[in-house]
């Protein structure tokens, strides 16, 4: 579960990106944060696996306070999220394979069970056969894919994927939003951040908009 | 266990693989430490080299016991008796007074003052080896000899003993001087070529501590890299020393020669040979241990 009691986050400069948002995500939800671009949406998602804190307010994800974690037990907080970074943050002198098996690589899974984990998460994403590519060598959707098989190679509970389908045609964020739902199938929940409004048409599911840093609904 | 074996192992092999993707680099990191390291092993080795001979050929150090010409016979047993129950004395020697004339009139150049003599005015004599060798120990036997009733002079020749420990101590400090200088030019080499390194993987570090790696996990492979580093250092600071001794000992061997000896420059024995790759490494692991403290916490 992640819940947001009154979180405001102000950047050194004084600049409010998000203020006073509440709102809580139940376990097996599907959620958009939606809104233009300096919305706030992509600081609510950093709030979550506390790539950034909040100023004030409480933000829990599985009962824990995240803005009150320390330093090293973020890594653990983590390793029980999937995170799809706007930029994807693949490594491109890096195979496939080894971008999907680098989460596992920390964790304590034996190098066999890894790869096998590792071949499943590429499986799902419809990139089996590809493992040794350079994501260099992946069109736009593929390797966005490839960011979603890494997010996933640890089954978390939780995913959070902010603009995964940016840059992409409608075809390829269809695809996409797809493989979310079909992880959202199986129990995941999954909190998206999106701009894109056409996106959200057709797609009966919660959708948090954000305006100014203002949650509007 | 596993785990952590398993990680540490990783991490050898992935420092290993990258000291191997570049060799030039590896190897000209590994002789600026090996010179470095040089310097003050050859000190080290010298310096043992040159006690050992001297040792070798400087007379032990005695003390002699001159006693009092009216010394009576049951006495002298007396005095001996103490100095073969004395544990810190080695060896114990008599030399009557008749041998201390007899060896007189022997020397070059003395016979004609002995033989100008009326009577023997030589003493009696024991001539003492300690065990301890060290000035302060001998002084303080000395001192302890001098009571001993019956004794007139005790003479303690370790001016030899004292001059060869000051000599000793100012080349021990001279060569730990240089190895504290180098060993900090040492850290400071490693510090930079790790600092490199973690520029290069920057974004590598930036998406692994995103997607769950501790700071142990990435700094590992850092702290590998450089005590291997260091102890490559090591391995070619030991080669130098190797082939500067060999080149060396071709010169001693005549001068040695020449003096009827068959002495010739050893290198540092295994124990020292370890410690000094050992202190490489570690001294490879602190300049790397330093980077990394300073340099990890600027990506985030």
């Amino acid at each position: 579960m992640i819940s947001f009691s009154d979180v405001s986050k102000r950047y050194p400069g004084g600049q409010e990106s998000l203020t006073e948002v509440t709102f809580t995500l139940e376990p097996g939800e599907f959620a958009f944060v939606a809104g233009r671009s300096g919305a706030g949406k992509s600081t609510l998602l950093k709030l979550i696996p506390a790539i950034e804190r909040p100023s004030s307010g409480i933000v829990l994800v599985n009962g824990q306070n995240v803005g009150a974690l320390r330093r090293a037990a973020l890594p653990y907080l983590r390793r029980n999220l999937g995170l799809v970074f706007q930029d994807q943050k693949l490594l491109y002198d890096r195979s496939v394979f080894d971008n999907v098996a680098l989460p596992l690589a920390f964790s304590d899974h034996s190098p066999r069970e890894a790869a096998r984990r590792a071949r499943a998460a590429l499986d799902k994403v419809g990139l089996l056969g590809r493992e040794r590519a350079n994501p260099v060598q992946l069109s736009g959707g593929e390797q966005q894919r490839l960011a979603i098989a890494r997010a996933v190679v640890n089954r978390p509970a939780t995913l959070v994927a902010d603009e995964p389908t940016a840059n992409l045609d409608a075809e390829s964020a269809r695809a996409i939003l797809q493989i979310f739902f079909a992880f959202n199938q199986v129990g995941v929940t999954v909190l998206i951040a999106t701009h894109d409004e056409a996106l959200l048409e057709g797609c009966a599911r919660r959708v948090l908009r954000l305006a100014g840093g203002h949650l509007l609904s | 266990m596993r785990t952590w074996l398993r990680h540490h192992w990783q991490a050898l092999a992935l420092a290993l693989s990258k000291l191997l993707a570049h060799k030039p680099a590896t190897l000209l990191n590994a002789i600026v430490i090996g010179v470095a390291l040089a310097l003050p092993a050859s000190g080290y080795t010298l310096l043992a080299n040159l006690l050992g001979v001297t040792q070798r050929f400087a007379p032990q150090p005695q003390l002699s016991l001159f006693l009092r010409l009216e010394t009576t016979r049951p006495e002298l047993d007396a005095v001996r008796a103490r100095l073969r129950a004395d544990a810190r004395i080695a060896a114990v020697r008599f030399v009557s007074r008749d041998q201390a004339l007899k060896g007189l009139r022997a020397t070059e150049g003395l016979a004609d003052v002995a033989a100008a003599l009326g009577q023997n005015p030589l003493p009696d004599a024991y001539v003492v080896r300690a065990h301890d060798l060290a000035p302060d120990a001998l002084d303080a036997l000395a001192s302890d000899l001098r009571k001993i009733p019956g004794v007139a002079h005790v003479q303690l020749d370790s001016a030899w003993a004292r001059r060869l420990a000051a000599i000793a101590a100012t080349g021990r400090i001279a060569t730990g001087l240089l190895a504290a200088l180098l060993a900090v030019g040492l850290i400071a080499v490693t510090f930079n070529t790790i600092r490199l390194q973690i520029l290069t993987h920057a974004e590598e570090i930036e998406v692994s501590r995103l997607i769950g790696a501790t700071d142990g996990y990435i700094a590992r492979p850092f702290y590998y890299l450089g005590l291997l580093q260091g102890v490559a250092g090591g391995l070619v600071a030991l080669a130098i020393l190797w082939l500067a001794i060999a080149v060396l000992n071709l010169g001693v061997q005549d001068l040695a020669d020449s003096y009827g000896s068959a002495f010739r420059l050893t290198l540092l024995g295994a124990g020292d040979a370890c410690a000094m790759i050992g202190f490489a490494g570690l001294l490879g692991w602190l300049g790397a241990y330093l980077s990394v403290s300073k340099h990890l916490r600027q990506i985030s």
